[in-house]
């Protein structure tokens, strides 16, 4: 396949992803919204949403880093979607996944935290320092049982490349790691939770504590470019948990079916349980998802 | 525009006066706050974009109301009751923000008292355009039941360009959400221009804020 037709197949990937994404959160906002007896938000509202922030006429700026933040967050999503294996054995929707793929995708996850806390503090708010070391220091402690998780699967299925451990669980439902490996499955998708931010693990983004957190200052275009962001990145968060522990997807279809409950399972748990404070939830981590991280390595050691 | 005399004003802050700080190399910096951390120019005219695209803009801006969070005056118990099911304001598209830049509808809930006018002005210049003002109750029209009062000002629309008021003592949340109503439909009518106002008019508006407000301690117009 030469670049021109790679290119037109990623785009379209991305299209979809991101139109799924925005459809995917406002979705599980009229969920919380029926849950608490209520109608909610239309389900347009994310595109009418990100039209009129794209389409504010003043947006100022506090220097060049706050310019680079919300670039870097988006460089952080559009990495981990360029490398990931969108549907299994389709040429057109692999992306660019090569045989390492999963090293670079965790690196991605950091790398946008990382850029939105250089361009946070460059606003100077003080809700935006408290609200970084916060979310740096929970995404630290969510990584270790994640890891821990993905070393097993890397033992386990001696491969680092995301496509080799899809085409490893094909040939039926109990080929899947969460039944061929269900410590790291409950270890991954505890830290799953955090990753996503729903409501026991969302005090980074707190919005009646630390006004919304390191976006405090961010408005007009950054904030959209912040959300188009978040669209993409809670759709790859969620095919990169289906690819790794539900059998991955052979079709656009399987993969929204699939995608969605992934990530109706950190609002199903969010709607239930109440936000933890920092130290609570850094705790939290530190204990029972690292212990199945810790025993799924040992199994397969 | 400058800050030159401001320093000499007795209530300026601590923090906002002309001072030397040493910088890691040792070398002696003199910091003005005033002049330093604020940028000093004022707010210019953005023009409309052409009728057709405008008309799109303005509809998606009608109907993705961010409200702010601040509430001025009594007024603001009745904006926690329009997330509740039985009145269920996201419905019209109307959200709560908990930060001034993210938000565009600014509800002045009630009666001002001199010292929340301040931290209105502050708060409404910080708010990116176009952004629209939904006065409640009957204290911002002509000051209500405190119109005599030796704390509070009378008139909203002396101090930031009004868009829509919804009279009352206390008005319910069914005349907040009629208020919402009107106000989209003047923004889809693209009369809802009240930041280009603001610019237009500014020396007037300054003038006016600057006679209630006697301990004037921040930059003439906080980005």
């Amino acid at each position: 396949m030469d670049i021109a037709t790679k290119l037109f197949y990623v785009f379209l990937g991305l299209f979809i992803v991101l139109n799924w994404g925005m459809l995917m959160s406002a979705t599980m906002r009229k969920i919380g919204a029926r849950i608490a007896g209520r109608y909610g938000i239309p389900f347009y509202q994310p595109w009418i949403d990100l039209v009129k922030l794209y389409s504010l006429r003043d947006s100022i700026t506090h220097g060049v880093m706050f310019y680079l933040g919300p670039v870097f967050r988006l460089a952080g999503g559009l990495g981990m979607f360029l490398f990931m294996p969108m549907i299994f054995g389709s040429e057109y929707f692999s992306n660019f996944s090569f045989a390492g793929d999963l090293v670079l995708i965790m690196y991605f996850q950091f790398f946008g935290m990382l850029g939105m806390a250089l361009g946070a503090s460059e606003g100077a708010h003080p809700y935006s320092a408290i609200g970084i070391s916060r979310g740096l220091s929970q995404f630290t402690t969510i990584e270790v049982p994640m890891t821990l998780a993905i070393i097993s699967l890397a033992i386990q299925y001696h491969t680092l490349s995301i496509s080799d451990i899809v085409a490893a669980q094909q040939g039926g439902i109990m080929n899947w790691t969460l039944f061929t490996n269900p410590f790291a499955t409950i270890a991954a998708m505890l830290s799953l939770l955090g990753a996503f931010g729903h409501s026991p693990f969302n005090l980074v983004k707190a919005p009646n504590e630390i006004p919304i957190g390191p976006p405090t200052e961010y408005h007009s275009s950054f904030l959209g470019v912040l959300r188009t962001n978040a669209a993409i990145l809670h759709v790859v968060e969620a095919v990169l948990f289906m690819n790794l522990f539900f059998g991955g997807a052979t079709s656009w279809l399987e993969l929204i079916i699939k995608s969605f409950l992934i990530y109706f399972w950190s609002v199903f748990v969010g709607v239930v349980f109440p936000r933890f404070r920092i130290e609570q939830s850094v705790q939290w981590f530190l204990k029972i998802p690292l212990l199945f991280g810790v025993i799924a390595i040992i199994i397969f050691m | 525009m400058t800050n030159e005399n401001k320093n000499h004003d007795k209530f300026l802050h601590e923090e906002n006066k002309i001072r030397e700080v040493e910088a890691p190399d040792g070398s002696i910096i003199k910091v003005d706050p005033l002049n330093d951390y604020f940028l000093t120019d004022r707010p210019v005219v953005r023009e409309p974009k052409n009728k057709v695209v405008e008309k799109f803009l303005n509809w998606a801006r009608a109907e993705s109301l961010w409200v702010l969070g601040f509430g001025t005056g009594c007024g603001s118990i009745e904006i926690p009751p329009l997330v509740t099911p039985r009145f269920d304001a996201y419905r019209f598209g109307v959200q709560m923000r908990p930060t001034p830049r993210q938000s565009n509808v600014f509800i002045i809930s009630g009666y001002l008292a001199v010292k929340t006018l301040k931290r209105v002005i502050r708060t409404y210049e910080q708010m990116q355009g176009p952004k629209y003002v939904l006065a409640l109750g009957s204290c911002t029209i002509n000051g209500g039941m405190y119109w005599d009062s030796y704390n509070t000002i009378n008139r909203l629309d002396h101090f930031i360009p009004v868009d829509v008021y919804v009279a009352g003592c206390m008005p319910r949340p069914e005349a907040l959400l009629a208020g919402f109503a009107k106000l989209k439909e003047r923004i889809k009518a693209g009369r809802a221009e009240g930041a280009n106002e603001y610019a237009e008019k500014f020396d007037w508006y300054k003038a006016n804020q600057k006679k209630i407000i006697n301990d004037w301690n921040m930059p003439d117009y906080n980005w």
